[in-house]
């Protein structure tokens, strides 16, 4: 157990220096300067001259590069080119907690209502809640996150004033970016448990269980369910990037202060300290996300034995 | 009939079918036989001809809906089975009355310690505390041999041998003390040395327990090591039925006689090994008459249109033949000659 956390702690690393490198890479690929447009003033070639030492930009790009990667093992991204009066930690600092309540919150519902949806779908096989399930996970699945929010924003918050449009002051403004970011992955997640339950209460282990007389339900949540959560587990690791990669657009539709707003903005302003800051966070964070993903499926499937070879 | 007081179960014209693509599959058709006290009943056959199909209709475990007991009566120490609610009949399941499945590789829950498995079924139906039920698991592994049972409570299926796991599901067949247990080939898919091993520990554990024991199987290998009485069973239906003796040396059905036929003597020159030709009826269809008719070296007209009664031959033993009618006796001396 020990040496899989080691062998997986190395490889984060690893990857995450890949990561970097490309991020380096992709961001002195992106033509212009940061100062070419500072917040609409155009700047003396002196002024652009003076800033761009400040930033080290001036630099050679493998000198640029080893500044970049120690300010990266470091943590010291130092402060925004476009608003120098904050870090990039105090950006991460304030957009993070705000994300990881929508993204978490989006994670928690997806796979709570999706197993339950799941779930019910394949004790009533066939039968009406089983079709119902199904029509409303091919609907989760084909809508796009942004679409499904703008239909909630006309009809919650235009049409019938029962829920504010955008930003981010409690539970009510929580409710509709959490169900546009929820529901996709929602979908997949009721139709792969419908289809593993399916399959698992086929197997003759199911069957030595009621053999002994339990009752379906110890046999559905104790026998089955476990087995029947192997292959959700599987795709949680690319679940939880989607909703990651969602929160970006679902945050500038609600107009919620995350992180992804920074993200983007950066992006747009060639803000290289930010775009580096929140690129190494994310990837850092989904990174060990799969981990957790590793360790869940571990602990479900005892026969993946963490600590041999081949994972 | 009314119950005699040593029967432990008593099983009468049992039917069960299937729902299936291109219509019903008469999987059991009119089966009877009991079972006393201690003593172990085996049904011998050919695969497909309804033995687990009659296990699980005593178990209470035709998969519903598509699976049915048609009709029929199933009496467990006096109370009809058929007739019980699915609850009721839950508290009959896995402490009064046990099973113990073919392939131990896939009966246990791969996810699950041994240690929850082997207890979930008496903390469930006994109510007793998981600290009792604990001691009284490491009891039974002990019990079928397997010693350091502290250790391999916390173990999980995939770290025992498939012989190692037969035992475990026998521990778990035995830990409510049933009466009677129902083993469906529990030998089928084990190697030769394990077999053996484990038909020892049924017969050591019937003396220690004096529990009854229904034993399914296809080899009469394991019939002639465990059976007091057995039944003959092809097609749906028994054909014949009698003592361990009366099967093996005085068959009196000629597909009884086939399957003695076609075991390998090594004791005789191998021509005279005879595998039975033909394949069984189709259970979709069942035939009119003798459903063994198709492949009987002595079929007659009467055999193709009228089903042959069950037929004393003498004391308990019956066989299900038309040669065993009186106005067959000149035609059964030719056979015996034959
Ligand atoms: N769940 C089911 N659905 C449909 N048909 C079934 C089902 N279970 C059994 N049958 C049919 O019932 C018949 C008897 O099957 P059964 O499993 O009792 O045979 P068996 O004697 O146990 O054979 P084997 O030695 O192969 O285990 C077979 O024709 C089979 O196709
Ligand atoms: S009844 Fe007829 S066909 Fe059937 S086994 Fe007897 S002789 Fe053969
Ligand atoms: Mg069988």
């Amino acid at each position: 157990m020990l040496r899989f956390v080691l062998r997986r702690f190395l490889a984060m690393i690893l990857t995450l220096w890949v990561i970097a490198t490309l991020t380096f890479l992709l961001m002195h690929a992106i033509p212009g300067s940061p100062f070419n447009n500072l917040n609409g003033k155009v700047l003396s070639d002196a002024a652009v001259k003076n800033l761009e030492s400040h930033y080290h930009i001036d630099q050679p790009l493998p000198i640029q590069y080893l500044i970049y990667l120690k300010s990266i093992a470091t943590f010291t991204y130092g402060p925004s080119i476009k608003q120098p009066s904050q870090t990039v930690n105090d950006l991460l600092g304030r957009g993070f907690p705000v994300s990881f309540e929508l993204g978490l919150w989006s994670l928690i519902v997806a796979v709570l209502s999706g197993i339950i949806l799941g779930l019910f779908a394949a004790l009533k096989h066939n039968g009406l809640i089983d079709y119902v399930a199904m029509t409303l996970a091919v609907f989760g699945i084909s809508i796009p996150n942004f679409v499904l929010a703008t239909l909630l924003i006309q009809e919650f918050a235009v049409n019938l004033h029962v829920l504010p449009a955008g930003t981010w002051q409690g539970v009510s403004y929580m409710i509709m970016p959490i169900i546009a970011l929820a529901t996709g992955p929602m979908a997949i997640i009721a139709r792969l448990i419908r289809s593993s339950m399916l399959e698992v209460l086929t197997q003759d282990y199911i069957r030595t269980a009621q053999a002994k007389g339990l009752s379906p339900f110890i046999i559905v949540m104790k026998h089955a369910l476990k087995n029947a959560l192997l292959p959700v587990v599987t795709v949680l690791g690319t679940l939880a990037a989607s909703i990651l990669t969602g929160t970006f657009v679902i945050e500038k539709i609600f107009a919620i202060p995350g992180m992804g707003k920074y993200f983007v903005d950066s992006i747009n302003s060639r803000d290289y300290p930010v775009i580096m800051g929140t690129t190494m966070f994310y990837s850092a964070l989904l990174i060990f996300m799969l981990f957790l993903v590793d360790l869940a499926y571990g602990w479900l499937d005892p026969r993946i034995k963490l600590n041999k070879e081949g994972k | 009939m009314s119950r005699s007081p040593d029967k432990l179960l008593e099983v009468e014209n049992l039917h069960v079918s299937f729902r299936a693509q291109g219509g019903e599959v008469h999987a059991v058709r009119g089966v009877a036989f009991d079972v006393a006290q201690g003593e172990t009943l085996a049904i011998v056959g050919e695969s497909g001809c309804g033995k687990s199909v009659t296990s699980l209709a005593v178990m209470g475990l035709i998969p519903r809906p598509h699976g049915k007991i048609v009709a029929g009566s199933i009496r467990f120490k006096g109370t009809e089975l058929t007739a019980l609610s699915a609850k009721k009949m839950r508290r009959i399941q896995g402490t009064d009355l046990s099973m113990i499945f073919q392939d131990p590789m896939t009966a246990l829950n791969p996810t699950l310690t041994i240690g929850s498995q082997l207890t979930e079924g008496i903390v469930y139906q006994k109510k007793i505390s998981r600290a009792a039920a604990y001691q009284r698991a490491i009891d039974m592994l002990e019990m079928v041999g397997l010693s350091n049972g502290a250790q391999r409570m916390k173990q999980y299926p995939h770290q025992f041998s498939g012989g190692m796991r037969q035992r475990i599901v026998i521990a778990m067949a035995l830990i409510c003390r049933p009466s009677l247990i129902i083993a469906d080939e529990p030998t089928t898919a084990l190697d030769v040395t394990i077999q053996a091993q484990i038909l020892e520990l049924f017969d050591q554990i019937q003396k220690e327990t004096g529990v009854s024991m229904i034993m399914i199987t296809h080899d009469l290998g394991v019939v002639a090591k465990t059976a007091d009485r057995v039944a003959v069973m092809y097609a749906g239906k028994i054909v014949e039925m009698g003592s361990k003796r009366d099967i093996f040396y005085h068959a009196s059905h000629p597909y009884t006689q086939a399957l003695l036929n076609a075991i390998v003597r090594l004791d005789l020159p191998s021509d005279t090994l005879k595998p039975i030709e033909g394949a069984p009826p189709d259970l979709f269809a069942p035939p009119e008459g003798c459903s063994f008719c198709e492949r009987c070296p002595f079929a007659m007209e009467v055999c193709r249109h009228v089903q042959p009664p069950a037929t004393t031959v003498d004391g308990h033993h019956t066989a299900a033949c038309w040669l065993l009618d009186k106005r067959a006796d000149g035609i059964r001396q030719k056979v015996e000659n034959y």
